[in-house]
């Protein structure tokens, strides 16, 4: 597969991410607020991306292939199991604490801020503990 | 109702960026997939490319569009830490998060996506609510 559309791909993310506020952690907290002082806006980035990929990626997947590569890398698990779960509401509930997700937390890495790495060094400590903590809680329920 | 285009517009370019990605080499716009698939690999390359990308974009909102720089997170290092690791742990666990079952997962109709997004949505509400319950009570 070619490798330059994904730069092309990673710039309309970054753009996407920053004029829509996703990278300030105060709106997205604001956004979580649903039983305080609400801040609606983020609504319409989460709206806006899914109209778009909601229409047109069915009619991508109509293709035998890609234009660059030889095939689709579609996740192929398809079970609505505890992983899942158990690993969304880890997720959320680290979103909730900082306001930050890995895509807004990649992007403030330009502003400089502490806060940023601190967290950002931790995420990707807590992805290589993943294993661990799947095998702990896996052992643990029995 | 201005305030609501930034947001409108920033939405429509990130779904534009996962069908780019999707329909050129058939991949899906998960970060938290692409930042640890960056380091683990195999096919570094078009990680490390897409995460350039992503600063490169940033550059350009703040520095040639002008839009002004948020202000650093209010929370102390310790809890910033502590998001990070549950953020690093979830999706891992979970397989994506906001970008790769939010945005590509819910266009391809994924179950699973689905019922990801419903969760950590939830549970960022939930945590949301908690941290102003003790925000009240300590101020």
């Amino acid at each position: 597969m070619k490798a330059w559309p994904a730069l092309v791909s990673g710039v309309l993310f970054g753009l996407g991410l920053t004029l829509s506020g996703m990278s300030d952690t105060a709106k997205v907290q604001g956004f979580l607020n649903i039983t305080g002082d609400w801040v609606p806006d983020l609504i319409f980035v989460m709206g806006g991306a899914v109209v778009v990929t909601v229409l047109l990626t069915p009619l991508v997947l109509k293709r035998a292939a890609p234009l660059m590569a030889d095939s689709f890398s579609l996740p192929l698990t398809a079970a609505l199991d505890r992983r899942l779960i158990t690993g969304a509401i880890l997720f959320g509930t680290g979103w909730g604490l900082s306001g930050y997700c890995p895509g807004p937390a990649v992007v403030s890495l330009l502003y400089g801020y502490k806060s940023t790495f601190v967290f950002f060094i931790a995420m990707l400590l807590g992805m290589s503990l993943e294993g661990r903590v799947s095998h702990w809680l896996s052992h643990s329920e029995r | 109702m201005n305030q609501f285009i930034a947001p409108l517009a920033g939405g429509l370019l990130l779904g534009l960026s996962a069908i780019w990605l999707l329909i050129s080499v058939g991949r899906v716009a998960g970060i938290s997939g692409i930042v640890w698939g960056s380091i683990t690999g195999p096919d570094r390359n078009w990680r490390w490319l897409f995460i350039a990308g992503l600063l490169l974009g940033g550059a350009v909102t703040h520095m040639l569009i002008g839009q002004s720089i948020p202000s650093p997170s209010g929370a102390p290092l310790w809890l910033l830490a502590m998001s990070g690791m549950l953020v690093g742990i979830g999706t891992r666990m979970g397989g994506g998060c906001t970008s790769g079952h939010g945005v590509c997962g819910l266009g391809r109709r994924s179950p699973r996506s689905l019922v990801a997004t419903l969760t950590f949505m939830a549970f960022g509400v939930i945590t949301v609510f908690v941290l102003q319950l003790i925000n009240g009570v300590s101020s």
